[in-house]
């Protein structure tokens, strides 16, 4: 067992399990951390697979500014865990889930068993540069071929800060009245 | 040097597991975390691919994809702050009525 076996192993590891502590976690705030933890594993996955640039990504836009965004949303509601949910389901709606969900899963291992991926790629690995996955190398791939994709996903990004914005707001009676009618700024949300 | 079939193995549990919070959440921040994992497995796999076929083409999709991914937390968390404050609740199965 070489090093990076051992490096694999240790990150898959760490992913899994920050993974299912995500979904077992009954407290969100502890959920957002553990899935912290799973990504930073992930990112260490992307940098063995040569995927410099997208590992770093993944730690500072995804781990760092998409999960404080969720805590800034839990802190902000004020969410605290199991007793905002209220009674629980019936078992049979629970194993119903459970079973569904493996059998999505089996699904995808079955597809994923029966590609052809040492097929596909005997003789190609290994002959990787050194400088693949480097920024410069997504670049040139990202403004050349793929830059339409790009603005796109700028404009696309602009239009959902709008839209988030206009979802989020509170609406006012229109006299300017900051607090609501009943005093409160949080009784009239609602998107018309 | 690891195989690409262990990093496809890897997202497909990451995938399995996302599957299993989504089908079992409640909570609804819990249940949007679940997507956003089953995104990353998808990643993991575009990356993998990317390095076996040395094509940097993956890489420049999965880039869109976390941007796409930072746009749907957006709206996502907008709606959920949305729902909060009509309903006092984040719990997915009171939300079961299009209109009330």
């Amino acid at each position: 067992m070489n090093f990076d076996t051992i490096i694999f192993l240790v990150s898959a590891v760490v992913a899994v399990f920050g993974a299912t502590m995500m979904v077992a976690q009954r407290n969100p705030v502890a959920s957002v951390l553990y899935l912290i933890l799973s990504l930073v594993a992930q990112a260490a996955c992307y940098v063995q697979m040569a995927a410099l640039f997208l590992g770093v990504i993944l730690v500072v836009v995804y781990a760092g500014a998409i999960m404080v965004l969720f805590l800034f949303v839990i802190m902000l509601l004020n969410l605290r865990g199991e007793e905002d949910l209220g009674p629980g389901q019936p078992a049979i709606s629970r194993v119903t889930k459970y079973v569904v969900a493996m059998l999505i899963t089996l699904e995808l291992a079955f597809v994923v068993k029966a590609a052809p991926v040492q097929e596909i790629t005997a003789g190609i690995l290994g002959l990787t540069p050194d400088e693949f996955g480097s920024v410069r190398m997504v670049a040139q791939a990202m403004f050349t071929r793929f830059v339409y994709a790009f603005e796109l996903t700028g404009l696309l990004l602009l239009v959902a800060v709008v839209g988030a914005v206009v979802i989020a707001r509170i609406d006012r009676p229109a006299g300017g009245n900051m607090t609501g009618p009943e005093g409160s700024p949080t009784t009239g949300g609602g998107a018309k | 040097m690891v195989p690409v079939s262990a990093f496809l193995v890897l997202a497909v549990v990451l995938f399995g597991i996302g599957t299993v919070g989504v089908m079992v959440s409640r909570n609804m921040i819990i249940l949007f975390m679940s997507i956003e994992l089953m995104l990353n497995a998808a990643n993991m796999v575009l990356i993998a691919f990317s390095r076996a076929l040395n094509i940097v083409d993956g890489h420049v999709i999965v880039f869109l994809v976390l941007a796409i991914a930072a746009a749907e937390a957006a709206v996502g968390l907008a709606l959920i702050v949305n729902l909060y404050r009509n309903r006092e609740t984040i719990n997915i199965d009171r939300y079961s009525l299009m209109r009330w």
